[in-house]
């Protein structure tokens, strides 16, 4: 499975996947799709696993080397914009081929806006209120389109337990195989397993 | 002093902006391992690592003419003081200190330090270097800032204000 599911709430950012099922001799943990590429950004991706790596490590050097010059944490957008021009380059230059990923990145910016961006293969990136990437994406945006209410994500728990109701719709095992990551407001990134978060 | 992580701590002294560029660098450059490996770098590895870039620079056309104190505490070590040369030399050690200060505080040091100091101990002998100083020093140095670091992390203690000598 590739499914991956991001909501910007008021307080709160929350980044679901789906844990790809391991075989029986498989360690677990060696495969994350959710990383962080700054204390207070992270993203999820879907598609080709190893071309993501490569993004990761370059927006990761790219939000300390914005530290060093302009003294300020990255804003949300400006490393989307980053990454999407570095997708961009790609589609345009000799004999490399495109990074086959789509990503979604969540974070908060220094004056505390919550924000959730998409960037795909072409290198375009647009800001979303919520939105999901990977192979039924489709089936989980529209759950979105008709969920996504003011209420619904009223509060943490609220839009976390959103997160996972719309992954759910795809996920054939259930909960056991979604991964979560939230970022709250000044809190670092938490990844977890959907039990310990929801009340 | 530079927050390297959450329990390294890198005190730079030396040509102006050299110190300020240098340990931000070195700074920014560890938060960058937190982020791709997911921990934070030891304080000896942080340490070696500094090292290991001073050195490169130091046989370029603009080497960093810095001094360095780095220290840091460990899970498994505990705490470690590093003494850093501007020739990149690395030693780890008890007690250090740099400049020309250190010829009378470090005589101080030797006499009084003990491996088996309590905390409250180490401030006192802190205390007394700075005291010195202050008796025998030719250089008025008013105030002096003081950070302590233990298995907690990095804390701020009083500044250290000595009186003048009578």
């Amino acid at each position: 499975g590739d499914h991956c599911v991001g909501i910007r709430g008021t307080d709160i950012v929350v980044l679901g996947v789906e844990k790809k099922s391991v075989a029986k001799l498989q360690e677990e943990r060696t495969v994350r799709k959710i990383c962080a590429l700054d204390d207070h950004v992270c993203m999820a991706f879907a598609g080709l696993t190893a071309d993501a790596r490569i993004v990761i490590n370059r927006a990761r050097v790219e939000c300390q080397s914005h530290r060093l010059t302009v003294e300020d944490p990255v804003t949300v957008e400006y490393i989307t914009r980053h990454i999407a021009t570095l997708k961009q380059r790609y589609t345009q230059s000799n004999g490399r081929r495109p990074f086959g990923i789509s990503a979604l990145i969540v974070g908060f910016d220094y004056d505390g806006t919550p924000r959730l961006y998409q960037t795909d293969p072409s290198g375009t990136y647009h800001a979303w209120k919520a939105n999901a990437i990977g192979r039924s994406a489709k089936t989980v945006r529209e759950f979105l389109e008709k969920n996504y209410t003011d209420e619904a994500i009223a509060t943490d728990n609220e839009a976390i337990k959103l997160a996972i109701k719309a992954l759910l719709e795809v996920v054939q095992s259930g909960g056991k195989n979604i991964d979560l990551a939230v970022i709250r407001r000044n809190q670092p990134l938490k990844v977890t397993s959907p039990k310990s978060l929801v009340v | 002093m530079f927050k390297l992580s959450d329990k390294i701590l890198l005190l730079c002294v030396g040509e102006a902006g050299d110190t300020v560029q240098f340990a931000e660098y070195i700074q920014k450059n560890i938060q960058l391992y937190k982020m791709r490996n997911g921990y934070e770098l030891s304080p000896k590895a942080a340490a070696n690592f500094t090292r290991k870039n001073l050195a490169d620079y130091l046989r370029s056309r603009t080497p960093y003419h810095v001094n360095l104190l780095l220290a840091g505490f460990d899970e498994t070590d505990g705490p470690g003081l590093y003494y850093m040369d501007h020739l990149s030399a690395l030693a780890k050690a008890p007690f250090a200190a740099h400049g020309y200060g250190a010829y009378l505080t470090l005589s101080i040091l030797d006499r009084y330090y003990r491996p088996d100091l309590t905390r409250d101990e180490a401030v006192d002998l802190l205390k007394k270097c700075i005291e010195e100083l202050n008796k025998r020093f030719i250089l008025n140095l008013p105030s002096f800032s003081v950070r302590l670091i233990d298995k907690e992390g990095i804390h701020d203690l009083e500044k250290l204000m000595p009186v003048g000598a009578k």
